[in-house]
């Protein structure tokens, strides 16, 4: 019986260590992020890795979701005589919601493990403590420009995604189900507010961006230095980013666009 | 080098890349146009009731947009619904223009028509529009359709 009370003890501690550790990391990680700006050319080969490597798989992604979409509302809208719409809807969903949120989901599981291998290998074979030595501080060094990095991709990767997806919408839905190319763009354009959706969108993507880099990074380095801690990591940083992801969009949705 | 060079244009051009959507999105999806930059006044209207009238419906003549609704609240003394709506300054109305609230298709939103008339005398900004037309509710028309007495007809 006591045993079962000190593993829930045990847990409820390392669970709150754990937070404590992950907060102190981000407070250093952003105190180191302005020095990245003294060496820029880290900054841009994390921009590479990060931002670019996972362009296609954003923009394929986006196209794909715009066009389901514009598939799926014409047969639901058809059925009330309210095709032309399609535009309005495809694109509210998108920037809405389903844009910050399957890019987020996507970038965690492109970028965010990688991240979370390459630190927690880095860790396991002792870099990062050689650096150390070398008086060489890893935040600056390793990562910080990694976090900056994953702040500025994210909302790129974000509007591509949105912008990719009402492309996609009007593919099938104007091209292929001959909706009214001109209501098409009208009802998006009448009804979709620029500071209402599309800035609260970019908003979320912000938000996702840091938490998802935060927790990549941060399971990187608290990984222990076993290859089975890293694998372990690079799950984790899949699995609560996708909690944190979904948990916050609900918040920010509630906060953005309802009256809570 | 070279390689690097390649890593910097890609870089480039995937900044450029997120800022062309996201202008994509502000003026195609958005129509972030120069109507909200323009001069706008403001009338006032009140309404019997103003039914699903929401902030931002559309104000129109003939057709045509010509504002937004800007405020919707009820007046404490008459307990009518007080409308205000964001005209564009280009547009200067009659004194005995009438407002009506119509409905855009059978389940569409609803909308101002303002309707002018041919007084010589025009509306200041800030004024009133005092021949109004309430909304449709369409339980009221149903309910008087259903219990009129058929022995008057």
């Amino acid at each position: 019986m006591i045993c079962f009370f000190e593993k829930i003890g045990k847990k409820t501690l390392a669970s709150f260590s754990k937070l404590g550790r992950a907060t102190f990391f981000l407070i250093q990680v952003i105190k180191a992020c302005l020095s990245v700006f003294l060496r820029p050319k880290l900054l841009l080969a994390q921009l590479y890795s990060i931002g670019v490597l996972s362009f296609m798989i954003i923009t394929i992604s986006g196209l794909f979701v715009g066009m389901v979409l514009g598939l799926q509302g014409f047969y639901i809208l058809s059925d009330f005589g309210a095709e032309e719409t399609l535009g309005l809807m495809v694109a509210a969903s998108l920037v809405r919601e389903l844009g910050p949120v399957i890019s987020a989901l996507l970038f965690a599981g492109r970028a965010g493990s990688a991240l979370t291998a390459e630190i927690g290998l880095m860790k396991t074979t002792e870099q990062l403590s050689g650096m150390e030595m070398m008086a060489v501080d890893p935040i600056k060094r390793v990562i910080a420009p990694r976090f900056l990095a994953g702040f500025i991709s994210m909302p790129i990767l974000t509007t591509l995604f949105s912008s990719i997806g009402v492309i996609g919408g009007q593919i099938v839905g104007v091209i292929i189900l001959g909706v009214d190319e001109g209501s098409y763009w009208s009802q998006m354009q009448a009804n979709i507010d620029f500071q209402g959706d599309i800035i609260n969108g970019v908003i979320k993507s912000i938000v996702f961006g840091v938490v998802i880099s935060w927790i990549a990074l941060f399971e990187g380095y608290d990984t222990i230095p076993t290859s089975e801690g890293v694998s372990r990591a690079t799950t984790r940083t899949v699995v609560n980013s996708a909690f944190a992801i979904l948990g916050l969009d609900f918040i920010l949705t509630a906060l953005m666009f309802g009256d809570i | 080098m070279q390689n690097t060079k390649i890593q910097d244009t890609l870089v480039g051009l995937f900044v450029a890349s997120g800022i062309v959507a996201f202008f994509f999105m502000a003026m195609q999806i958005s129509n972030l146009s120069p109507f909200s930059h323009e001069k706008v006044y403001t009338l006032k209207a009140h309404f019997e009731n103003s039914g699903g009238l929401k902030v931002k419906s559309p104000v129109s003549i003939a057709g045509v947009r010509i504002g937004r609704v800007r405020k919707i609240s009820v007046d404490k003394d008459s307990y009518d619904s007080v409308v205000e709506m964001d005209i564009n300054s280009e547009y200067i109305l009659p004194d005995d223009t009438t407002a009506s609230i119509f409905t855009a298709g059978l389940l569409g939103e609803q909308y101002i028509s303002l309707e002018p008339g041919g007084s010589n005398e025009m509306i200041k900004p800030n004024g009133v529009i005092d021949i109004t037309q309430s909304a449709i509710v369409m339980e009221e028309m149903i309910g008087q359709f259903l219990f009129k007495d058929p022995s008057q007809e």
